[in-house]
C-alpha cells in the first residue's frame, strides 16, 4: 500500500494499530503455549533443543512426556497433603492435580533420542534435532 | 488440565527485605501451604531449583524467613526460543502467632519442595480453658 492511499483512507485509519494488531496475531503463532500450566522454558541451538519445566513435588514416576514429530507432551500429576482431621489450613495456595503441556518446537525431535532428567524439582529435557532435519555443511570448492 | 486453576506466573516478592542485594537477580516469593495440626505447625513451600545445600530458614523472634538460592542452569551455546518463567531466588517472611519450640524445628527439602516442622511449644499445647458456669 502506498502512502497516498493511506491519506484517502482518512484519519480513522490507524497504520501503527494495524501493524499491532498484526503482531498479536504473529506472537500467538510464536508462542502457542502461554497460557497452559506450568510454564516452560525452551533453548535450542542447531542440533538440539533443552526443554526445562518447574514442577516441584511432582513424583518423577508419574512424569509422562512424549514426542510426535515438533510437539511435545509433558504430563504428570501432584497429589495434595494429606489431610487430618482436626488440621486446619491457614494458606493454601499450592496446586495439586494433573496437569499437561503441550509445547511446539521449531524442528522436529529424533523421538528415540530424548532424555530427560528430574532434578530439585526441575524437570530438564534434552530433545536432539530429528536427523534428517539437520542442517548439512555444504563444502565450498575451489578450483 | 485439571478443574483447579493453577497459577501460572511466579509472583515476584513485594518486600525484598534485608534492603538492596549486590547481586541483580530477581527474588521471586513461593506458594506456600501452612497448615496448623494438634501438636505442630507445618510450612510447605514450592521452590524448585533449591536443594538442601542452598536454602536457608531463619527463626528469629517470631519472624521465620525462608530464602532459597537458585544457581541458573543455562544450557551451553544455545540461543532461548521460548521463555514463559524467570528463574531467580526465593524469599518468604512469615511472623508466628503461636509460640514455636525452636530447638525442634525440622526442615527437608525434597524434589524442590521444602517442608518445615513447627512444633508448638508445651505451653502453647495445653491452652484450653474450662468454662465454668456462674451460678
Amino acid at each position: 500500500m502506498l502512502w497516498s492511499d493511506l491519506e484517502r483512507l482518512g484519519r480513522f485509519w490507524d497504520p501503527w494499530n494495524e501493524f499491532e494488531r498484526m503482531q498479536r496475531s504473529l506472537s500467538r503463532w510464536v508462542s502457542p503455549s502461554s497460557a497452559e500450566f506450568p510454564a516452560v522454558n525452551v533453548w535450542v541451538s542447531g542440533d538440539a533443543a533443552v526443554v526445562t519445566t518447574e514442577t516441584p513435588g511432582v513424583d518423577p514416576k508419574s512424569i509422562d512426556i512424549s514426542v510426535v514429530g515438533k510437539t511435545l507432551t509433558i504430563r504428570g500429576s501432584r497429589n495434595p497433603e494429606d489431610h487430618r482431621e482436626g488440621d486446619s489450613y491457614h494458606r493454601r495456595e499450592r496446586w495439586s492435580g494433573q496437569f499437561t503441556k503441550t509445547v511446539e518446537m521449531p524442528f522436529s525431535i529424533e523421538t528415540n533420542k530424548v532424555e530427560a532428567k528430574f532434578s530439585r524439582g526441575v524437570l530438564h529435557i534434552n530433545a536432539p534435532r530429528a536427523e534428517a532435519e539437520k542442517p548439512k555443511k555444504i563444502a565450498v570448492k575451489s578450483d | 488440565m485439571a478443574d483447579t486453576v493453577k497459577e501460572i506466573q511466579k509472583k515476584e516478592t513485594e518486600t525484598p527485605g534485608k534492603g538492596e542485594l549486590t547481586r541483580a537477580r530477581k527474588i521471586y516469593s513461593p506458594a506456600v501451604d501452612i497448615i496448623e495440626r494438634k501438636d505442630d505447625i507445618v510450612v510447605i513451600a514450592d521452590m524448585p531449583g533449591v536443594d538442601d545445600t542452598s536454602v536457608d530458614i531463619t527463626l528469629e523472634k517470631n519472624v521465620l524467613t525462608i530464602y532459597g538460592k537458585v544457581e541458573a542452569d543455562i544450557p551451553e551455546k544455545h540461543t532461548l526460543y521460548l521463555s514463559e518463567y524467570g528463574i531467580g531466588d526465593y524469599q518468604r517472611v512469615f511472623t508466628l502467632t503461636d509460640e514455636v519450640d525452636r530447638e525442634k524445628i525440622q526442615a527437608t527439602v525434597k524434589n524442590g519442595v521444602v517442608k518445615i516442622l513447627l512444633p508448638k511449644a508445651e505451653v502453647v499445647k495445653t491452652r484450653k480453658i474450662s468454662v465454668k458456669a456462674e451460678a
